[in-house]
């Protein structure tokens, strides 16, 4: 078998992912997961129970682990937030980013271009490449945002008008949408925008790991960026 | 002196006896504490009645229809004769200019101080038609809308079609059909919208009897229609919430579960979506409603409900898409789409990988 020999270099590896990003990453993945699961069964329900309507309580549990779900996603969601002012400049990238940046277009156009096989190395970055700040901002921050607002002004219909849920969320999302249908249909077509998110998302994770300059399915679990080689990323100094 | 209600009730023979009991009923509808039986008593024993204009515009008639089925009791006897229904072309003795002349002395004699109630829509100058698919006595409807509802206490939007628009604005809407509330030039009195095709005869008599007894409207939701009818869901009180909760649905027509009375959820029920009080109110005193009935609702008061897609279709149709297609349908369409993609991009870069790979060695 043939190994790749390199030149010996120093790996230096950067703390990127702080504490809360991680652990906010794999609950809002779970509760992402149970709640397109659930969610999709609550749009075409199971085949019909047997027996007595008292024995079961089928609708009735896969709407409380999309509701408890929705819950968590939302709250993390609030807390991750909170860490985008507080934490660390990676913990803003995806929320804010500055678009007027020569280099972020420069940047971008170089990824698209190594995603077309048209370049032969990508570059490295200690953050998330210009490409992966772009899906993630449009593709899932304001699509989750978007799940979170519709989520609650359904949840709203069912709390009923005396609850915070109707007042804050269903009383003005409902109208502005046309009907409460139409913010079922909404809040269903979403839910496809993030799943093919997350099928972008996991495939381009594993590929980065394997193809790109920099660690990524580790550093989410660690928190540090290693890199596979000595020069400097291009995000060094603009954070 | 205008007469007042019970004076119009006593003169059709109806005992204080019976009129008692439906001012107790009516207090009861509406959700009120026993105390306001008396109140309502008082208010009709008291209070002139408040003359109503009732226009027509594009429209069946299934709103008058649903009105003077009002099965309550008495309430077909009685609540006719409490508003002073001056104008109403479907059920008015009077025809042609006789008729016509008193839309115009109501207005004068009245002003600021009637009810308008509109049944239909009008289709306005846009539609296809140049807003000329509803005549009244030999002018656009919406004319003899606009001066009607400039000098209205307060306009009731009977119905779907006034409401919302219905089936006539449903697409592509070729004469223009336009609910009361969108149309421009209709003036300020408050609009109260009654959705329903058509609404729950009770509903219709009960917001009118609120209006005369405690001279105010009713508690309107952000959308303008009464909190007190419309602030639930049919799924929220329906008798077959059980067995959605369970699970238990009707597969399909005449199966086991819909012959138990299972949930007809998967049917395309809009239940969920649907504000209404049918599965409290029912339909004719009570006795039924569609759901009970083994049909699924079809969400006839909500905004729309005919651009939907199928009443038989839990998802609603999205036809931006060029074929019927569902949420459903396009998510699976665009994963599908997706996946290929990153499986053929996954495989063009294993096989890059291995090239370079060869080319270092």
């Amino acid at each position: 078998m043939a190994t790749v020999t390199t030149k010996p270099h120093a790996e230096p590896a950067v703390y990127v992912y702080e504490a809360p990003v991680r652990i906010w990453h794999w609950v809002n993945a779970l509760s992402i997961t149970l709640l397109a699961v659930t969610g999709y069964f609550i749009g075409s329900p199971l085949p019909t129970m047997p027996g007595e309507a008292s024995d079961h309580f089928v609708m009735g549990y896969i709407r409380f682990v999309h509701f408890a779900a929705g819950y968590v996603l939302a709250i993390g969601f609030a807390g991750r937030f909170y860490w985008a002012l507080v934490g660390n400049s990676h913990a803003r990238e995806i929320f804010f980013h500055n678009i007027l940046r020569k280099s972020y277009w420069s940047g971008l156009w170089h990824e698209i271009k190594w995603y077309l096989f048209l370049e032969k190395e990508p570059k490295a970055y200690t953050g998330h490449n210009p490409l992966a700040i772009f899906f993630m901002h449009w593709m899932f921050v304001w699509a989750v945002t978007f799940m979170i607002f519709t989520g609650f002004a359904l949840y709203g219909e069912g709390a009923g008008y005396d609850s915070w849920q109707y007042t804050l969320f269903s009383s003005w999302i409902i109208p502005l949408m046309g009907q409460s249908q139409d913010v079922h249909t909404w809040h269903h077509l979403v839910m496809w925008v993030i799943v093919v998110f997350v099928i972008i998302h996991v495939y381009v994770a594993v590929r980065e790991d394997i193809m790109s300059r920099q660690s990524i399915i580790s550093s989410m679990i660690s928190g540090w960026r290693s890199f596979k080689d000595a020069r400097p990323p291009e995000d060094k100094d603009v954070n | 002196m205008t007469e007042t209600f019970y004076d119009v009730m006593r003169r059709q023979g109806i005992t204080r006896r019976s009129f008692l009991k439906f001012c107790s009923l009516t207090a009861a509808a509406m959700g009120l504490s026993p105390a306001y039986a008396a109140k309502i008593a008082d208010a009709m024993e008291n209070k002139p009645r408040i003359p109503v204009l009732w226009l027509h515009g594009l429209e069946c008639t299934c709103c008058s229809e649903s009105f003077i089925r009002s099965a309550h009791p008495l309430a077909k006897d009685v609540i006719l004769s409490m508003i002073s229904l001056d104008y109403d072309d479907t059920i008015m003795a009077a025809a042609g200019e006789q008729a016509e002349a008193i839309v115009d002395e109501v207005i004068e004699k009245h002003k600021g101080n009637y009810i308008l109630a509109c049944e239909g829509n009008p289709g306005l100058d846009e539609g296809a038609t140049g807003g000329m698919s509803c005549i009244i006595a030999g002018k656009p409807y919406t004319e003899q809308l606009r001066r009607a509802a400039k000098d209205a206490m307060a306009i009731i939007s009977w119905g779907s079609c006034a409401s919302w628009g219905c089936v006539q604005a449903a697409k592509p809407n070729p004469t223009g059909a336009t609910p009361i509330h969108k149309v421009p030039d209709i003036g300020n009195a408050p609009i109260i919208k009654v959705p329903g095709c058509p609404p729950i005869a009770e509903v219709m008599t009960a917001v009118i009897t609120y209006m005369l007894t405690f001279e105010r409207l009713p508690s309107l939701d952000r959308q303008g229609r009464p909190k007190m009818f419309y602030s639930q869901r049919i799924h929220d009180k329906c008798y077959r919430r059980p067995h959605f909760d369970a699970g238990q649905f009707v597969e399909k027509w005449d199966d086991e579960s819909a012959r138990k009375g299972y949930c007809l959820y998967k049917m395309g029920c809009k239940g969920p979506t649907t504000y209404n009080a049918c599965s409290t109110i029912r339909w004719n005193g009570g006795l039924s409603f569609p759901i009970q009935a083994g049909h699924p609702c079809i969400g006839c008061s909500e905004d729309g409900f005919w651009d939907k897609g199928s009443f038989y279709d839990r998802l609603t149709t999205i036809k931006q898409f060029g074929i019927e297609a569902n949420a459903d349908d396009i998510g699976i369409g665009a994963a599908t789409v997706v996946g290929g993609a990153v499986a053929a991009h996954a495989a063009i870069s294993a096989l890059k990988r291995t090239q370079s790979k060869g080319d270092q060695e």
